[in-house]
C-alpha cells in the first residue's frame, strides 16, 4: 500500500525513536522531537511504539491514500482535514481508498505526528527508519511526488469504528506561559552571579535560527565569571550550551554527540516535548528543578504513559 | 598528583547520562584511562547502559533510568554508586583489547590540501617536512564526535601545531585531513570546519549503510602515508575501505 505526497508541507520527515547506541561513533539518537506524541500516535493505530510516523512541522502535507488505512494524528493542534472535512485528532480514524489528508496549518504548537496502522516503511539504517537531516542519515524530508510505503503485512485491526478519543491535555501542553524546567549543569557555577539569576528570571525568545539540531535563544546575554578552556565531551538532548557570544543554545533531537561549550543547564526530560512544541519567535522562561525531582517526575510520566498505551491496546484487542 | 591518582568524578548530564571525569585536558595518559574505563564497563555489563561515549578526558554513560530505580535513591545516584563499586574492585581480566592499527593513505597538498603551505609557513618548515612529520607519527583515536565518524587524533608532532583558521570554511570536502591546534583529524563527510586542510584520503571514514559504519573506533591507532594523485584516483571508489 502506498501514500502519494501531493504537497510536502513545510518540513515533514519520517521519525521513530531514533538511533540510540551509536553515540560513540558520533551518531546521535535523533528521532522524534516530541517522543510522547509519536508513541501515542503509534499506540492509537495499534503499532509498536517504535514504528515510523510522519513528523509534521507548522504547515502540514497533503497526502492521498491509495488504499484504505487507519491513521491517528497527535501532538500539536493542526487544522487537519480528511477529504475536506475536519479530522479529529488523538483517536484512530478510518481512511477510505483514494482519500486525501491535508495537515493544514498548526493552530497551537509546532509538531504533529501522523501514524498509520502498519507503520511507514523506509530502509532501516543503524536500526532506525528516521531522518537525521543534520547527519544525513536515513531518508530526506518529503517532497511532492514521493510515494510512501506502508507495511501491509502488519496492518492492525485497530480501525473498528471507535467512538472514543484520548484527552490530549496531559500529553500536549499548549500553554506558552508555563516555564520550562532546567536542571543546573556542570558549568552553571561558572556563570557570573547576574547571569545565574538572569537564567531563571528573564524571558528568552526562540530564535528563527532554530531547527531539529538546537534552539538558539535570543534575549539577555549570559556571561561566565572567568573564561573557561574546555575540551570536547559528551552532550545530550536538552543540554543548554553557552557559546562565547552569550546566547544559550538548547540542544534538540539532532544535536552533535560531543561539544566543547560550557554546559550551563539541562532541560528536564519531562519538559523536552513541551519545548519542542514551541515556535521560533515564542518567548519562554525557565524555572529550576533539582535532578532528583526531575528524574522522579520523568519516571512517573513514563509509568503513566506505559499504563495509557496498555489501556489503548486493551481496547483494540 | 599524576593522572592515575586523581579521584573519579561523576557529573550527571540530565536524567539519562552520567559523565565520568578523569581530568580536564588533552593528553595521552588521561585518554588511556578513558579507554580502559570503557573496556572495564563493557566487561562488567551493568544493566541498562545504552551507550558508552569516550572523549579526551571523560567517558559518558547513557543509561535507562527505569532500570536503576532504587529503594532509597534516585536512579542516577544508584548507578553512580554501582559505577564507583566497579572502579573500586575492577575484575582482573578487564584489560583493554589490543588496539587496531589502521593505515590511511593521504594525497598531501595541492587541491586536496589547500592549507599545506600556510601550515608550513606558520611552523617555519618546508611543505615536504610537514608531510614527513605528519606521516611519521602513530596517532591514537582519542574520540569520535562533532559529526558521524569524525576522529580526533592524539599524537600530532608539536612542530606541526597550528591554531585554527580565523574564519572557518562553510564546506570542507569529505576525506580532508586537517590540523586544528594540537590535534589532527579527518572530515568524514562534507562539513563546515575551521581546521587547516593539508591533504585528503580516498578512504570512506563513515557510511551508515556499512557494518561497521566507521572505519575507525575510539582507541584505534592510525598512521598516515603519502600517496600521489594517481594512487588517490585508483583508490577512490565507492565505499573504499
Amino acid at each position: 500500500m502506498s501514500v502519494h505526497v501531493l504537497k510536502p508541507g513545510l518540513l515533514t520527515t519520517l521519525q521513530d525513536r531514533g538511533r540510540p547506541g551509536y553515540a560513540a561513533l558520533g551518531v546521535g539518537t535523533a528521532g522524534a522531537m516530541d517522543e510522547v506524541a509519536l508513541r501515542l500516535a503509534n499506540a492509537l493505530v495499534g503499532n509498536a511504539e517504535d514504528a515510523a510516523a510522519l513528523e509534521i512541522t507548522l504547515s502540514g502535507p497533503r497526502l492521498r491514500f491509495a488504499a484504505a488505512a487507519t491513521i491517528a494524528l497527535t501532538g500539536a493542534h493542526f487544522n487537519a482535514t480528511l477529504d475536506g472535512r475536519p479530522l479529529a485528532a488523538w483517536r484512530p480514524q478510518h481512511v477510505a481508498a483514494g482519500s486525501v489528508f491535508d495537515g493544514g496549518p498548526a493552530r497551537r504548537g509546532t509538531l504533529a505526528y501522523l501514524a498509520v496502522a502498519g507503520g511507514f516503511l523506509s530502509e532501516s539504517v543503524l536500526g532506525s527508519r528516521s531522518s537525521d537531516l543534520n547527519a544525513h542519515i536515513g531518508p530526506r524530508a518529503l517532497r511532492t511526488g514521493d510515494e510512501l510505503t506502508i507495511d501491509n503485512a502488519s496492518q492492525h485491526a485497530a480501525h473498528r469504528r471507535s467512538t472514543w478519543s484520548l484527552d490530549p491535555r496531559p500529553w500536549f501542553d499548549p500553554d506558552r506561559a508555563r516555564p520550562i524546567r532546567l536542571i543546573r549543569g556542570t558549568h552553571f557555577a561558572a556563570l557570573d552571579h547576574a547571569s545565574q539569576d538572569t537564567l531563571f528570571a528573564a524571558p528568552f525568545r526562540i530564535s528563527t535560527q532554530s531547527n531539529r539540531v538546537g534552539f538558539r535563544l535570543d534575549g539577555p546575554h549570559l556571561a561566565l565569571a572567568a573564561p573557561l578552556e574546555l575540551i570536547s565531551e559528551a552532550v545530550t538532548a536538552g543540554t543548554v550550551q553557552l557559546p562565547p557570544g552569550g546566547q544559550p543554545i538548547v540542544l534538540m533531537a539532532e544535536h552533535p554527540t560531543t561539544g566543547g561549550y560550557p554546559r550551563i543547564a539541562h532541560v528536564a526530560a519531562i519538559d523536552r516535548p513541551r519545548l519542542a512544541q514551541r515556535r521560533p519567535g515564542d518567548t519562554l522562561t525557565f524555572a529550576e528543578i533539582e535532578l532528583d525531582d526531575a528524574q522522579t517526575r520523568y519516571l512517573e510520566r513514563e509509568r503513566e504513559l506505559v499504563r495509557l498505551i496498555a489501556a489503548i491496546r486493551k481496547r483494540q484487542a | 598528583m599524576n593522572a592515575d591518582e586523581r579521584a573519579l568524578v561523576i557529573e550527571p548530564l540530565g536524567e539519562t547520562v552520567l559523565l565520568l571525569r578523569f581530568g580536564d585536558d588533552i593528553h595521552n595518559a588521561l585518554n588511556v584511562r578513558v579507554h580502559a574505563a570503557a573496556a572495564l564497563l563493557r566487561a562488567v555489563e551493568l544493566p541498562g547502559i545504552v551507550d558508552l561515549v569516550p572523549a579526551y578526558a571523560t567517558l559518558a554513560l547513557h543509561y535507562a533510568p527505569e532500570i536503576w530505580i532504587g529503594h532509597h535513591n534516585t536512579p542516577w545516584r544508584h548507578l553512580a554508586d554501582a559505577v564507583r563499586a566497579v572502579f573500586a574492585t575492577p575484575p582482573a581480566d578487564a584489560a583493554p583489547p589490543t588496539p587496531a592499527l589502521v593505515e590511511i593513505p593521504v594525497c598531501y597538498g595541492g587541491d586536496d590540501g589547500p592549507d599545506l603551505a600556510e601550515v608550513a609557513h606558520h611552523c617555519a618548515l618546508r611543505t615536504d617536512e610537514v608531510i614527513a612529520h605528519h606521516a611519521a607519527a602513530t596517532y591514537t583515536v582519542a574520540m569520535l564526535g562533532f559529526a558521524p565518524g569524525f576522529p580526533y587524533l592524539l599524537g600530532l608532532d608539536t612542530r606541526l601545531h597550528t591554531p585554527r583558521r580565523a574564519t572557518p570554511r562553510t564546506r570542507v570536502t569529505a576525506g580532508s585531513v586537517a590540523i586544528g591546534g594540537a590535534q589532527t583529524g579527518i572530515y568524514p563527510a562534507e562539513l563546515p570546519g575551521g581546521w587547516h586542510l593539508i591533504g585528503r584520503t580516498p578512504l570512506t571514514l563513515f557510511d551508515a549503510t556499512l557494518d561497521p559504519p566507521c572505519l575507525l573506533a575510539a582507541g584505534d591507532r592510525v598512521r598516515f602515508h603519502a600517496i600521489d594523485r594517481a594512487d588517490f584516483d585508483a583508490l577512490a571508489r565507492p565505499h573504499a575501505r
